[in-house]
């Protein structure tokens, strides 16, 4: 483990449930370094996707502190998790959410034109994240006429193409079969390994698993089990 | 950015299609409706200018007190010489005498017994004169049905329906039956030279026409007229003009206050003719404000279901980014786009249509049969197309959609993002 990027302290983080309320994760420590492959790992309702969405800034802790790339997650304003999630997180949804009226070329180009690129240094980016994921030949498709595995490989093309230091995936191999979770997963790594790029899982598919260096297993909202595999 | 949202409006039909429909279906009402009143009011308040209010008309203080009883007895006297002064005072202004009366038309037969007979409301213009305008004024040359225009003394036109009703044909004689300006039977024998149609249930239902020195000598008017009614040189009604007018005439004019002294009454000033005038000159805004809150509320709900069909889109462009703000700008400048090419649709279609109503018009005269309004209606009505009908459907084209959007974009920024991976998700 090299840098920390993520630093997680005593992260805990409840929902209001009408007059009561419900804790999904009590007292989270943590850390990850750069270039780590890890997933949290838990059967559904043991915080993982919340754990998640704090850690992309896409929620807040109710009390801790947790830092992403030396940004403290709860003292950011929306304009600044804006900018965090733009500049430097990727994200893989488990149904892709690729905008499909839009070509291939134009879904993974779209980061970029927010980060306001030149068209020439758009191309350039798009077609490298496309050959990365092997789909070059499919820059003029849309996402209707491709197949899931296909499609997944796009949403991740649109998660690296802005070379992200941290790239999030949620039950990224959801909705795919056993072939094509192994194919995509391979590319993360080849991804992981290549760029350095750190990323970060959550999932309860043993398929994912098996690919993971580190596994962070959570169970009612509390840390089960880290395990760091050694290389 | 824009190209990018381009791409997705032309490509997402249902993203599009409906928003550019509405759009363009309430332009093209908005520019039919504003082109379909505008012709209705100027027609209608023209018409009544040209046969009855005039622009501006002179008349005494007591007939205009007691105008829609038609006083001649309080008719201005040595209507020459006021005529004169009125020419070289207001040179833009074109004046010709009338008198309007009212009496009974009695047709005889060959030996001499009434045959047929009938109320009539009659005119007393300026027919016979060498350079008289009332003829082409009152269009009467194309309104002859039947006969000839008079071309001699003595001689009058009658409405065609009031010409039927009577069974008289041109040729033959009336008389006309009346009370002269001093208060004696007045009894005067005219020959029907022609009969006239002119559209308008109103005057068609038994008007008689003769030349205003006939109608002096029957009534016993020399150098008298019920009004001297005026006409703006530049062919229509304008407040403006005929506020200026009026002050002018109020400054020569206002010497005593004597009952019988000129008074100038402006077409606004005349029987609910400023009603119409002023319903000419808010129209657009009303039509224009009208369609801006009925597609607004439509693009509203539109927008709305939009927003729930684009959830994903707006989720993910949210996850990966792009701030809320920016999502929302996004959405007003694809407003804006959708606004324009619906605007321009809307037009188009609203001015073809408009040109149509324009060009071939729309007989009403069944609805209007009948009609006793002071203001005339014509029979058949048309569009008119002026310069504002190529630009006031941007107004609510463009504006209604933008608000429209404004209102259902606010969900953005209700909306937590922490929400995002769950809802992308379900």
């Amino acid at each position: 483990m090299d840098h920390s990027i993520i630093q997680i302290e005593k992260l805990t983080k409840s929902f209001p449930m009408g007059k009561s309320k419900f804790t999904a994760l009590y007292g989270i420590d943590l850390s990850f370094g750069e270039g780590e492959f890890a997933g949290f790992i838990g059967p559904s309702g043991s915080g993982k996707t919340t754990l998640l969405n704090i850690i992309g800034s896409l929620d807040v802790p109710t009390t801790g502190n947790v830092l992403v790339l030396g940004n403290s997650v709860g003292e950011l304003t929306a304009k600044q998790a804006a900018r965090l999630r733009k500049e430097s997180l990727g994200f893989i949804f488990q149904s892709y959410n690729l905008l499909a009226v839009h070509t291939v070329f134009e879904n993974v180009e779209f980061p970029l034109l927010l980060l306001k690129y030149s068209t020439s240094e758009r191309r350039n980016m798009v077609m490298d994240a496309l050959a990365w994921v092997g789909l070059t030949d499919k820059v003029k498709s849309k996402p209707p006429q491709l197949s899931g595995g296909e499609c997944q490989r796009v949403a991740i093309a649109r998660a690296m193409v802005k070379r992200p230091s941290l790239v999030l995936a949620d039950e990224p191999t959801a909705n795919l079969d056993a072939a094509n979770s192994h194919n995509i997963l391979q590319t993360m790594v080849k991804l992981n390994r290549d760029l350095k790029t750190t990323f970060l899982f959550a999932t309860h598919d043993e398929k994912v698993i098996g690919y993971l260096r580190r596994k962070v297993y959570l169970l009612d909202g509390k840390i089960d089990k880290d395990e760091v595999l050694s290389n | 950015m824009i190209r990018f949202l381009l791409k997705g409006l032309v490509r997402d039909k249902s993203r599009s299609r409906l928003p550019i429909i509405v759009v363009a279906i309430g332009v093209m009402l908005s520019v039919f409706l504003h082109a379909y009143v505008t012709g209705l009011m100027v027609d209608m308040i023209e018409m009544t200018a040209k046969f009855s209010s005039g622009h501006v008309k002179v008349m005494t203080k007591a007939y205009a007190d007691n105008a829609d009883q038609v006083p001649n007895d309080l008719a201005i006297l040595d209507a020459g010489a006021l005529m004169d002064r009125l020419r070289k005072e207001f040179p833009d202004i074109n004046w010709t005498a009338r008198i309007r009366f009212g009496g009974l038309v009695d047709v005889p037969d060959d030996s001499g017994v009434t045959r047929t007979q009938g109320p009539a409301m009659g005119m007393g213009i300026d027919l016979l004169s060498e350079n008289t305008r009332e003829t082409d004024r009152l269009n009467l040359k194309k309104s002859i049905v039947r006969g000839n225009l008079p071309a001699s003394a003595g001689e009058i036109l009658l409405s065609e329906a009031f010409s039927q009703k009577l069974e008289v044909n041109p040729g033959e004689k009336v008389t006309l039956i009346g009370s002269t300006m001093n208060g004696g039977m007045a009894i005067y024998n005219f020959i029907v030279s022609g009969t006239v149609s002119f559209g308008t249930s109103a005057l068609d239902r038994g008007t008689i026409i003769a030349d205003l020195a006939d109608v002096q000598q029957a009534l016993e008017m020399q150098d008298a007229a019920g009004e001297i009614t005026g006409f703006f040189s530049q062919g229509f009604y304008d407040d403006e003009v005929a506020q200026i007018n009026l002050d002018k005439f109020n400054a020569l004019f206002t010497i005593d206050e004597d009952d019988y002294r000129p008074v100038m009454l402006r077409l606004r000033d005349q029987e609910s003719l400023g009603f119409y005038v002023d319903m000419t000159k808010n129209m657009g805004t009303i039509i224009t404000l009208v369609f801006m809150i009925a597609m607004s509320l439509v693009l509203w709900n539109a927008g709305l279901l939009g927003g729930l069909r684009r959830y994903g889109e707006i989720g993910v462009r949210l996850a990966i980014g792009e701030e809320k703000g920016h999502v929302y700008r996004t959405m007003i400048y694809e407003s804006v786009m959708i606004g324009i090419a619906g605007t321009l649709a809307g037009t188009a279609i609203g001015l073809l249509l408009a040109w149509l109503l324009q060009k071939y018009g729309l007989d009403i005269g069944t609805f209007t049969k009948g009609s006793s309004a002071a203001v005339m209606l014509p029979d058949v009505i048309r569009a008119r197309i002026t310069p504002a009908d190529y630009y006031i459907g941007f107004i609510p084209g463009v504006i209604s959609t933008v608000i429209g959007t404004a209102l259902s974009g606010i969900g953005i920024y209700k909306r937590k993002t922490a929400q995002l991976f769950k809802e992308l998700e379900a």
